[in-house]
């Protein structure tokens, strides 16, 4: 089971889309999971053949659990020892090979069933206890003793916590809060039948929603020593150009402002590096690429932030068709793994009818987040004279762990630049 | 076509592009943007939809024209005459 972000502590199998005996290339989707972000397609990062699926459709499994056993080519059949693990090989790639990335509460060895009765306990030690479910469990005055872990090694997780309180009470959950909304994404397609409606549906949990959304945004101000710059840029050369650009195109083929700003941002991050990455294990690792993150607001709340990969090679056409299938994707909960985890620098733009500015939290690991506010008739001055001009207020929220405002202001003025001059981007 | 035929193809095509919009609900003046919540990449392919469907390309300029069902209507209804 990968981890699907930093706050993920188990996700649930709804869907094969591989069986045993079949052929995998770096990069096939494997499989379906439900997490707290909806429905999310598994890449896998080995070539080999499917050995043996290890989990069953609807099982729930701490991150770490295999999930299938892939025999990598020329390898013998069965060979425990040197067995891949989809949950190892679904690590984010830029990890040096034969080296997993240390999931969390990930086992060293395949653990057979999640559901294992956890190993006996002794002395007085409290159980161990994910930070999610010791909160919970402080909070509604539940001590740890009285809990039966499900996790690696007997941990207790959030679920357990859950199902402990749910217990006594009867079949009251999280997902039965009013307001919740169950499938606020539509349908997914080929997900029917995966689940009771207790334990989770496919598509959205608003509620669920809200607590990733909760747990990534605190551990960010917890973490991260954000600072703040913004800058009033002047936008009537790219609204000029773009609608010259519409004019002559089918509705089909048009862009956006969006991508226009997704485009100049991730050309300037290629610039100004110390924007673009991941800060993990107390250091920056900058990012070649430039995997833009894109918030993506959903109908009735929640927020995702896909990644559009490669974002500093898509020229404007490419971006939009990229734009445009991952939001489609983002709303009907169908997105891939590598979507969610591998984004190295985020974008949020407020679109028509929103604020003047907006101040974005970073998404942890990444280390900045730049957001357009809604463009806005000013009085501007043009050449020593006032004129009305479409503008935008451009922040950026960047780690001060990384860089400073100095260098924040210098990605700032490329972006500046690129808009003023949109025939170059 | 009739109005109600117009209509029926508009509320049609903004429930596929927001299948989350019961088009039952839908109101003649309710804003698209503003009341049913359409970002600009909804807006965006809903007119698509629209040009695929009716054949009628609504260039952005007239994009105020068909900020409501109520409007929309009227605005394909003479584009098709």
């Amino acid at each position: 089971m990968p981890s699907l972000g930093a706050d993920m502590e188990e996700g649930k199998l709804v869907e094969w889309l591989v069986k045993p005996g079949d052929e995998v290339a770096h990069g096939d989707v494997v499989a379906v999971v439900e997490t707290q972000k909806g429905a999310i397609e598994i890449e896998i990062f080995e070539a080999g053949t499917v050995e043996k699926l290890l989990a069953e459709p609807g099982e729930t499994l701490p991150v770490g659990a295999p999930l299938a056993h892939v025999r990598a080519p020329g390898e013998e059949a069965a060979e425990e020892t040197e067995e891949a693990e989809i949950s190892k090989q679904a690590a984010p790639p830029e990890t040096p090979a034969g080296k997993p990335a240390p999931a969390r509460s990930a086992p060293e060895k395949p653990v057979a069933k999640p559901a294992a009765p956890p190993p006996p306990r002794t002395g007085e030690s409290p159980p161990p206890a994910s930070p999610a479910a010791r909160a919970l469990a402080a909070k509604e005055g539940v001590g740890l003793d009285d809990i039966t872990g499900s996790g690696p090694g007997g941990a207790i997780l959030l679920s357990d916590v859950e199902a402990c309180l749910a217990a006594p009470r009867g079949a009251q959950s999280a997902e039965d809060t009013p307001g919740a909304r169950p499938e606020a994404g539509g349908k997914p397609a080929g997900i029917a039948g995966g689940g009771t409606p207790a334990t989770g549906k496919p598509g959205l949990d608003m509620g669920a929603m809200r607590q990733a959304i909760a747990a990534a945004m605190s551990r960010s101000k917890r973490e991260i020593p954000h600072y703040y710059l913004e800058r009033t840029i002047d936008l009537q050369p790219a609204t000029d150009w773009l609608a010259v650009q519409n004019e002559g195109r089918d509705p089909d083929a048009r862009l956006l402002m969006g991508v226009l700003f997704l485009r100049a941002t991730a050309l300037a991050a290629a610039k100004v590096p110390e924007f673009n990455g991941h800060y993990e294990d107390g250091a920056f690792r900058p990012s070649e690429a430039v995997h833009a993150g894109l918030a993506v607001a959903l109908r009735g709340g929640g927020l995702i932030a896909p990644a559009i990969r490669d974002a500093q090679a898509l020229g404007l056409d490419a971006m939009m068709a990229a734009i445009r299938d991952v939001v489609a994707r983002t709303r009907t909960g169908r997105l891939r793994n590598s979507e969610i985890t591998q984004g190295t620098i985020t974008v949020s733009s407020m679109g028509e009818g929103g604020a003047d500015a907006l101040y974005a939290v970073i998404y942890p690991p990444q280390v900045a987040i730049v957001g357009f506010g809604t463009p806005v008739r000013r009085a501007w001055v043009v050449d020593d004279a006032l004129q009305p001009r479409t503008t935008v207020t451009v922040t950026l929220s960047a780690d001060h762990r990384v860089s400073d405002g100095r260098r924040g202001a210098r990605l700032l003025s490329e972006i500046e630049r690129l808009l003023k001059e949109p025939e170059t981007l | 076509m009739t109005d109600a035929e117009i209509r029926k193809a508009f509320l049609d095509e903004l429930a596929s592009v927001a299948p989350d919009i019961d088009p039952a609900t839908v109101g003649d003046d309710d804003h698209l943007q503003d009341d049913l919540d359409l970002d600009s990449m909804d807006f965006l392919n809903l007119v698509a939809a629209l040009h695929k469907r009716l054949g009628v390309s609504v260039p952005e300029a007239d994009y105020p024209q068909i900020a409501t069902p109520g409007h929309a209507v009227r605005y394909l209804a003479d584009a098709l005459d």
